[in-house]
């Protein structure tokens, strides 16, 4: 709009910079655990994860061999192997906890008449004049370079042994009903709003937007006495329920407006043709409003499915009823420093928000412009 | 799994028993009136005048029975003892006037208040200015608009390593601290040091409502009329002074209305103190105090009370509302 006049703006360099960077410190703090999520459990707590893709310097403590596989040599009694599993690229090692980087590969360490070799893919030969005794190998502390290392093991543990795989099917159960139910019982009301005249329908209406803003803390208590005194208890049919209750306010308030801006002349012609309004509602107005039915879809399948109030609140902390925000706080406070089980947890309960997310972006933004922009 | 099937079995119950619920109620009702006969006209007005209960009475059922009904109930609990049996007058309310817990939490969520939807909405406003300038600004504006699919309970797990530190010496894996020692800073454990802890988690809730500013009130600045534009830029105004004197002052009433929705959210703000800090280390909010007296505490009396003042406190906004409301329907 700035090049009306024909002025090319010499700010638009700027602007992509600053939009780069404005991207770029959104993005960061979730990428960072994506990566870390892949990451190797030892190296997330000793490097970044932006040296994920470096090599990493590790101190270790490791033993030689005990000294009873000592063999007799003409050198002498010999303990030989190597100090690691696989490959791996020793850049110092020592023989004493003060000075763990002492000696560089190669070079031959003394230790209570004991000639200590360590070469730089880890193998150690150990020299000594006498045979050695006790039943513990020599410490050897060692500086090893290890390659980057990802794995999916992370993502298979959380799934498989720490329970988020049971909650992922526990938040599903919470979210299906909770998100479908509302809708047809909210259309309804919307339309009987929006269409039909009868007294008291200001009011109603007025009454549906203050309910909007009414704090959930409010309706905890009362609604938990309520359900254990009736019989629910902590059950999903009381989450099912309470997340229908209190999604129903932004349901009708999102659909009466969809809904009263369709066209008055299909459905007075229709009701002119005789048509009922329980006819007029299925056969017009419910596939008209497809676009605002699935605004509502998607923010209340967003909200149910990220929620930790209501479901900490209305279903039980057992292993049949703990959802994904539910465990994940729970993780935070048991494994505050497991990060590979923290990231990879994360990473399972936001995956499906975010699918649904990017590919319904749609009718997500479309809901919120009419919420907030209209109803303003 | 078994539960997957009870959940689907209960859509289809819910749904096919709606579905039900309004066909058969609407077919008694046309039986009852029949729209035909001898007092054909009589029937239909009586018809019209009851069906609108009819397509109304679940949701009906619902509001009262899960908002309304609720705010009356913790109004008269807000009377009693801690197992809600017992009138003890105002004494829930003296012990809130005079609780350090509390007044530190009206002070935090005052602060949050200010700072959450003034950050937001400052970002999401320049975040809405700029992408609507460059090629690939859609692209631009799903990435920041992302948090908003993210859980609070996600979200903090993402800041938490952000903020994480290790002792000073150690390598740090918390990318905040990595760029303070970087600059040659001492590493700091973030989230306890009081006062300022509030603010790194006031960060993230800005960071989750940015995009959802941004997408509004990009909508409006494209609402803009050209015309004020042209006549500003043929008057050789700057693109600065476009964007603030011509063009923020156009949209407002919808920067108010962000700002509004916002701080209703901020009002509740629950789970990120309570994934981060539960409430230690002086960073304390309201919604988190009300939790903690429920299931901590177990005092169902001055938990109530206290949801009873963030009701309050999102009373205003609720009547701005509905006055919003009723003006533009009239």
């Amino acid at each position: 709009m700035d090049n009306i006049a024909g002025v090319k703006s010499r700010l638009t360099w700027a602007v992509n910079i600053a939009v780069l960077v404005l991207v770029l410190l959104w993005t960061i703090p979730t990428f960072g655990l994506l990566v870390s999520s892949f990451r190797d459990r030892d190296q997330i707590s000793t490097s970044g994860w932006w040296t994920a893709l470096s090599s990493s310097e590790r101190n270790l403590t490791l033993r030689g061999a005990s000294p009873s596989e000592a063999i007799e040599t003409p050198d002498g009694w010999v303990i030989e192997g190597n100090l690691f599993d696989g490959p791996a690229e020793i850049t110092a090692f020592g023989i004493n906890a003060n000075r763990p980087t002492e000696f560089t590969p190669g070079d031959t360490a003394e230790r209570r008449g004991a000639f200590i070799t360590v070469q730089q893919d880890g193998a150690y030969r150990i020299v000594s004049a006498e045979q050695p005794e006790g039943s513990r190998g020599t410490r050897i502390f060692v500086t090893s370079m290890e390659a980057p290392k990802f794995t999916l093991d992370n993502y298979r543990n959380v799934l498989f042994s720490e329970g988020i795989g049971k909650s992922f099917i526990n938040t599903f159960t919470v979210t299906i009903p909770a998100t479908i139910i509302p809708i047809l019982v909210a259309a309804f009301a919307a339309y009987a709003l929006a269409w039909m005249e009868f007294p008291g329908r200001a009011l109603l209406i007025a009454t549906v937007v203050g309910l909007l803003v009414v704090p959930l803390q409010m309706a905890l208590i009362p609604l938990l006495r309520l359900h254990n005194e009736i019989g629910i208890g902590k059950d999903y049919l009381g989450i099912w329920l309470a997340h229908t209750g209190f999604g129903l306010p932004l349901a009708i308030y999102l659909l009466r407006n969809y809904i009263a801006g369709l066209p008055r002349e299909i459905i007075e012609s229709a009701r002119v043709d005789g048509a009922t309004d329980f006819e007029i509602f299925r056969k017009i107005v419910l596939p008209l409003s497809f676009p605002a039915l699935a605004s509502f879809a998607i923010f209340q399948f967003l909200w149910v499915w990220n929620d930790l109030l209501v479901a900490t609140v209305f279903l039980g902390n057992n292993e049949d009823q703990l959802v994904m925000t539910g465990r994940l706080r729970e993780l935070l406070g048991s494994r505050g420093g497991d990060w590979e089980i923290l990231a990879a947890s994360a990473f399972v309960s936001i995956a499906v928000p975010l699918l649904v997310f990017f590919g319904l972006q749609k009718y997500l933004v479309r809901g919120l412009l009419s919420g907030s922009v209209k109803g303003g | 799994m078994e539960q997957l099937f009870w959940a689907l079995f209960t859509v289809v119950i819910g749904v096919f028993g709606c579905v039900l619920y309004f066909f058969l109620s609407n077919m008694i009702l046309d039986r009852i009136y029949p729209a035909k006969g001898p007092n054909a006209g009589r029937n239909i007005n009586r018809a019209a005048r009851i069906r609108p209960w009819l397509f109304m009475f679940p949701a009906l059922f619902l509001l009262t029975m899960y908002l309304l009904y609720p705010v009356v109930i913790s109004v008269w609990l807000s009377f009693h003892g801690s197992d809600g049996d017992e009138f003890i007058g105002g004494g829930n309310y003296a012990w809130l006037l005079s609780d350090e817990k509390f007044a530190e939490s009206m002070k935090n969520n005052m602060l949050w208040l200010i700072v959450v939807p003034a950050g937001s909405t400052f970002f999401g406003l320049i975040a809405a200015a700029l992408t609507d300038r460059i090629k690939w600004g859609n692209f631009a504006k799903s990435l920041i608009f992302m948090p908003m699919a993210i859980s609070f309970v996600g979200a903090s797990v993402i800041w938490k390593f952000v903020y994480d530190y290790r002792a000073e010496g150690e390598a740090q894996i918390g990318l905040l601290n990595a760029i303070v020692t970087y600059f040659g800073g001492a590493p700091q454990a973030w989230i306890t040091v009081p006062f300022w802890n509030s603010f790194f988690l006031m960060a993230i809730l800005i960071w989750i409502q940015t995009g959802f500013a941004m997408v509004i009130l990009s909508a409006a600045l494209r609402g803009i009329s050209e015309e004020t534009i042209e006549a500003a830029i043929l008057d050789g105004a700057n693109p600065f002074q476009i964007f603030w004197k011509i063009k923020v002052p156009q949209i407002w009433g919808t920067i108010a209305v962000v700002w509004t929705t916002i701080t209703i959210l901020v009002l509740k703000v629950f789970d990120i103190v309570l994934a981060m800090t539960n409430g230690q280390w002086g960073s304390q909010v309201l919604a988190n105090l009300m939790f903690d007296w429920m299931f901590r505490g177990l005092d169902i009396g001055r938990a109530s009370t206290v949801a009873l003042v963030i009701m309050l406190l999102v009373t205003p906004i609720m009547v701005w509302n509905i006055r919003n409301a009723r003006r533009e329907m009239v």
